[in-house]
């Protein structure tokens, strides 16, 4: 419960007598994302905001995923965890996930079907919803009641407070809006899911290409060094990493700067990109367009370093430095 | 013919048995760079004389179907929108920048504020039943409400392949396109079999301009015109919106005047 973040000032009257009372009755099924050796961060976030809205069950699919599953199992509130080990779910691709869930789904129907807004969340619960006639609601950042959502719209420019009446609740929940359940302290059952059908075969996976870094997760990190189309060439980029290196910092872009082709898209930070909340954000270079804002905005700290003093950017800075990055950077660096 | 002979025979494109039909969804909203204002009833946001523009995601959408088409992958591109009457404006410029023809499937404007994904899948659903396209061509979301569903939803309840954020479409045959998808932590690349979903991503394609010509042209272009009721469909409405408020404003903490104290104030913070 604690995860549950306030926003804007909503109170969550009573929302022990509200989710509480809910609780004894309702199910909800969160889908675990891993990597295969790994589980995913936002799944914490996602179990943590589900813990209000009923027993938790945590889906985990893909293939040799016996340890993931018993790590699931002791996060605190996960009451079950159900395994679907197949070959077709080796890449977890959302056709086949989407088949799992709604089997599983069929056989002990949940109230709710959640996980977090990632690429996989956002993937597969729509594809799910369709199947049972329900609309769902995505990217939600704060959870008032057991059907009434906050979640944010025209790139975080108007917040919008929702009632959903689906007779399912389809949810997909904003990584940084809610923090991470405990690690431990769960004692989860670990049974298998039921047979599942995946004849459908419309879809195959080929390959894969993640960017590796040395640098910390830019969804998890403490800080972030972002720079933008000022940072004027992929070569001067090396900067921005130095300062990122010497901050244990990710790296992240706005999308000016992916276009120009100084990074790669992973690492955009925005309305379509990357949504972060680090304790510290230093946008470099970058104008402060709402679609980058967007996605940094509720970052504790914001250090802005532009040499155009009237950058939108400086607006929402909490600490603005007005000046050539290519001399403030590498001074930033040597006095750090 | 094995396999391999028809790998042979893919440098010598296009040697189709049979040529595509692309339909593309569009949908008017506010123009992305307009700072949008919210309704001081709280119900919304201010949309009257407010410029509007086709999202751009869809506008990649469309270019990606245009392109197949000019590679003669495509033989015909469809727009659909669903909306009020003024979603016709964003139909023209979708045949102005080169679809063939359009079907605009009108609801009142009162109605469109409460249109909600899962109805927009539905109605796409019979159009795609009707029209039998091999590709439907999303945008990954609307710059409006960012749900991020339509494409989603239209593919589970199609039951076709989806290929979500691609930023590479390349057909490999009659029957099956390699997508690269932009994914969490890098890319991803895979195989669907026709008809399939596409959402477009920010990296497909750079979409061009409708030349002042090809808008004259899409003025003869045809549009039809439908109902959801047309298509056996009623709004019904799953999600309600309560309330729709500005975000917290951020305080400018204001300008250091140098890198010393830059680091000064971080260190005051206790952030470095």
């Amino acid at each position: 419960m604690s995860g549950i973040r306030l926003f804007l000032g909503h109170r969550l009257p009573k929302r022990h007598d509200i989710l509480q009372t809910a609780f004894r009755f309702t199910s909800t099924l969160v889908l675990a994302e891993h990597t295969g050796d790994k589980l995913s961060p936002i799944t914490l976030n996602a179990v943590n905001a589900a813990s209000g809205l009923g027993e938790i069950s945590v889906l985990v699919a893909g293939t040799d995923i016996m340890n993931i599953a018993e790590k699931v199992a002791k996060v605190e509130q996960v009451k079950r965890v159900f395994i679907a080990d197949h070959e077709k779910l080796r890449h977890q691709l959302p056709e086949h996930v989407a088949k799992t869930v709604e089997t599983l789904q069929k056989q002990y129907k949940f109230h709710y079907v959640v996980a977090g807004a990632s690429t996989f969340g956002r993937d597969v619960i729509p594809r799910v919803a369709a199947q049972f006639d329900c609309a769902p609601v995505t990217d939600i950042i704060a959870i008032h009641s057991s059907n009434t959502f906050t979640r944010p719209t025209y790139a975080g420019n108007a917040i919008c407070k929702v009632k959903s009446d689906a007779p399912i609740k389809f949810l997909t929940f904003r990584g940084t809006a809610f923090k991470p359940a405990k690690e431990s302290g769960g004692d989860g059952k670990v049974e298998k899911a039921p047979e599942i059908d995946f004849s459908f075969d419309g879809v195959e996976f080929l390959s894969q290409e993640l960017l590796k870094s040395e640098l910390p997760d830019l969804q998890n990190a403490k800080v972030i060094v972002s720079g933008g189309r000022g940072v004027g060439s992929a070569d001067n980029f090396k900067i921005i990493y130095e300062l990122a290196g010497k901050l244990k910092a990710a790296v992240g872009a706005s999308r000016a700067a992916v276009d120009a082709g100084y990074v790669s898209n992973e690492l955009q930070v925005g309305q379509t990109g990357k949504v972060v909340a680090p304790e510290l954000y230093i946008a470099i270079g970058i104008s402060g367009a709402i679609q980058h804002t967007a996605g940094m905005k509720d970052s504790k700290i914001i250090v802005a370093i532009n040499k155009d003093p009237d950058a939108p950017i400086f607006e929402i800075a909490d600490i603005g430095l007005a000046a050539d990055l290519h001399k403030a950077v590498p001074e930033l660096i040597n006095a750090l | 013919m094995t396999a391999r002979c028809h790998d042979e025979q893919l440098p010598n494109r296009p040697l189709l048995t049979k040529a595509m039909r692309a339909l593309v969804a569009v949908k008017r909203v506010i123009d992305y760079a307009i700072k949008i204002r919210v309704k001081p009833d709280r119900t919304g946001v201010i949309k009257e004389n407010v410029q509007h523009s086709m999202n751009p995601f869809d506008e990649i959408a469309l270019e990606e179907a245009v392109r197949l088409k000019e590679k003669q992958i495509v033989k015909e591109v469809i727009a659909v929108s669903l909306g009020p009457s003024k979603s016709q404006e964003t139909l023209r410029t979708a045949l102005a920048k080169g679809a063939d023809r359009a079907i605009h499937v009108e609801v009142e404007e009162a109605t469109a504020e409460k249109i909600e994904p899962l109805f927009v899948a539905k109605v796409l659903r019979r159009i795609a039943e009707a029209e039998k396209p091999d590709l439907i061509f999303l945008g990954k979301q609307a710059i409006d409400d960012d749900c991020g569903q339509t494409a989603q939803l239209l593919a589970g309840l199609l039951n076709w392949p989806q290929a979500m954020y691609a930023s590479v479409v390349e057909q490999e045959s009659d029957k099956t396109f390699i997508v690269t998808r932009e994914v969490d932590g890098g890319r991803e690349s895979i195989r669907i079999k026709t008809p399939a979903v596409i959402s477009a991503d920010l990296r497909l394609n750079e979409p061009r301009y409708a030349t002042l010509p090809n808008i004259m042209k899409a003025k003869n272009k045809p549009l039809e015109k439908k109902k959801p009721s047309d298509y056996g469909i009623e709004v019904a409405q799953q999600t309600c919106i309560l309330e729709v408020e500005e975000p917290p404003a951020r305080k400018s903490g204001g300008f250091v005047e140098d890198v010393p104290s830059l680091v000064t104030k971080l260190k005051e913070l206790g952030v470095v």
